[in-house]
């Protein structure tokens, strides 16, 4: 459910670090929460973002929610699989259901970001 | 929060509970596209006990109902029912409900439960002399079984042949072997039952119906669901498409308003209406562009705003995104293109015909 080398935010979205570049998705417990994902909106590749920026936006039958960037940077991928097939990110949020790739502006910033383990304490904290 | 009698079979079940209008309930089990694909495909059973149950006796009973709604009690026969708005004397929905004629002389008024107390004390202002008027929403629990096998699920546990139960008619069974109040009805578009009960009932019926439709894969099914269902059949929900704001002609509802019939409350606003032409028409709309149109987005026609939407979803059975709306009248045509402002984008749509979904009828 939360994998060790991932980095995660307090709004539930996760970041793969490879180099300076990041995959970036939703959590296990943030799908859970939506429910059914019928709609994924998504970014442009090449658009620049900040951190906490919304950079696109995951609708399941009941809910519309942003989907956050922890980190500053351009978009230099974006998942089109999940356009025709948004409930990738239910079934597997984690692989298949990732939402894009950046390039990051400032490394540091992920420092900010919780570990595994601490996002799960966190997660507890706030249930 | 208020519970239903069956507020602990529903955490048992682990379901995904909701504050829905102050009460505790379950808007999904496993899922909503699944649960809706179940009712569809096979049966669901539903715990709809929130609902407002208000209780009109008396010699002249059927005069206050008809003063009420504006649609027709006096035609109904005994154990028969009927859907209504009920309306204030502008013509505006205070809620819309069923009617099921228990006696000549005795009426059950089915209620949102969000509007049980509004409707009560509605009811109560309007009271006559020799009718007994009365809320018993408390002492009544309601289940609704709804699908294809819905009723080869009941009629196992059934003491009577409900296949002698047509549409919009209702019969006393023993269900389980418990007293229930049966009726053809229901809210998501499919053949089913809904089945009033004792609350100190409703647990033990709620789980032989499950026993009873393993075989034939029935589930409970959540709120969440509920509302995907009825919105493809194009059955309305007070508060999104029905309001205080908003006639039944302009919702669509013309059929359940008999203008024919002698006085009832909001029949001069009503004539009125319709002698000028409503303004405003509900209608549904199929989106062209990728996005779903929510509850309250903007709908456009050449920039201009014309109205709002009024339910939208991603439809499981159409696999298509599409809404109801409120819009001016002269733009309500099958086919005309729109547009609804989701983000701030205005993405284009059309206007379709309605219900969105509809079954076959053996």
């Amino acid at each position: 459910m939360f994998p060790k080398d991932f980095k995660y935010s307090r709004e539930h979205e996760w970041v793969k670090i490879e180099g300076t570049k990041v995959r970036l998705g939703i959590t296990h417990y943030a799908q859970d929460a939506l429910g059914d994902v019928v709609f994924v909106e998504l970014p442009e590749v090449g658009t620049e973002f900040a951190a906490n920026d919304s950079i696109g936006v995951i609708e399941s039958v009941k809910a519309v929610s942003d989907v956050y960037t922890p980190v500053s940077g351009k978009v230099v991928a974006i998942n089109e699989a999940l356009l025709d097939s948004p409930e990738l990110v239910n079934e597997d949020p984690y692989g298949d259901g990732w939402i894009v790739e950046m390039e990051m502006s400032d490394t540091g910033e992920l420092d900010n970001l919780m570990t595994a383990e601490e996002y799960q304490k966190f997660l507890k904290e706030e249930a | 929060m208020k519970k239903t009698p069956l507020h602990k079979a529903h955490l048992e079940a682990n379901a995904k509970m909701v504050n829905f209008g102050g009460w505790h309930m379950p808007v999904q089990y496993v899922g909503i596209l699944e649960e809706h694909r179940n009712v569809r495909t096979k049966a669901g059973l539903f715990d709809v006990s929130h609902m407002g149950e208000i209780d009109i006796k008396g010699n002249r009973a059927l005069e206050l109902v008809q003063k009420l709604i504006t649609n027709d009690a006096s035609k109904l026969a005994v154990k028969q029912a009927l859907y209504t708005p009920m309306c204030l004397p502008n013509g505006g929905i205070v809620d819309d409900l069923l009617v099921y004629r228990k006696g000549e002389n005795h009426f059950l008024l089915v209620v949102n439960a969000a509007n049980t107390d509004k409707d009560y004390q509605w009811i109560e202002e309007h009271a006559i002399d020799g009718v007994a008027i009365a809320n018993i929403s408390s002492e009544v629990a309601q289940l609704a079984l709804q699908g294809p096998l819905a009723e080869q699920i009941l009629q196992k546990i059934s003491n009577k042949d409900l296949s002698q139960i047509k549409f919009f008619w209702f019969d006393y069974v023993k269900v389980d072997g418990e007293d229930c109040l049966v009726s053809r009805t229901g809210y998501t578009g499919e053949d089913g039952f809904e089945i009033y009960l004792a609350p100190d009932k409703a647990r033990k019926v709620w789980y032989a119906i499950l026993e009873a439709g393993k075989e034939e894969g029935v589930m409970p099914i959540g709120l969440g669901a509920r509302d995907t269902l009825r919105f493809e059949a194009r059955l309305p929900l007070y508060g999104n498409e029905l309001s205080e704001e908003i006639s039944p002609l302009e919702a669509g509802l013309e059929m359940f308003v008999k203008l024919d019939k002698d006085n009832f409350i909001g029949k001069e606003a009503l004539e009125k209406q319709k002698a000028a032409g409503v303004k405003r028409k509900l209608v549904g709309l199929e989106m062209l562009d990728r996005g779903i149109p929510r509850t309250h987005y903007k709908v456009l026609k050449d920039g201009e705003e014309i109205g709002f939407v009024t339910s939208g979803s991603f439809s499981p059975t159409l696999e298509k995104n599409i809404g109801l709306a409120l819009i001016k009248a002269e733009h309500a045509r099958i086919g005309n293109k729109i547009e609804i402002q989701v983000r701030g984008r205005n993405l284009k749509a059309k206007i379709v015909k309605t219900p969105f979904y509809k079954r076959e009828v053996k």
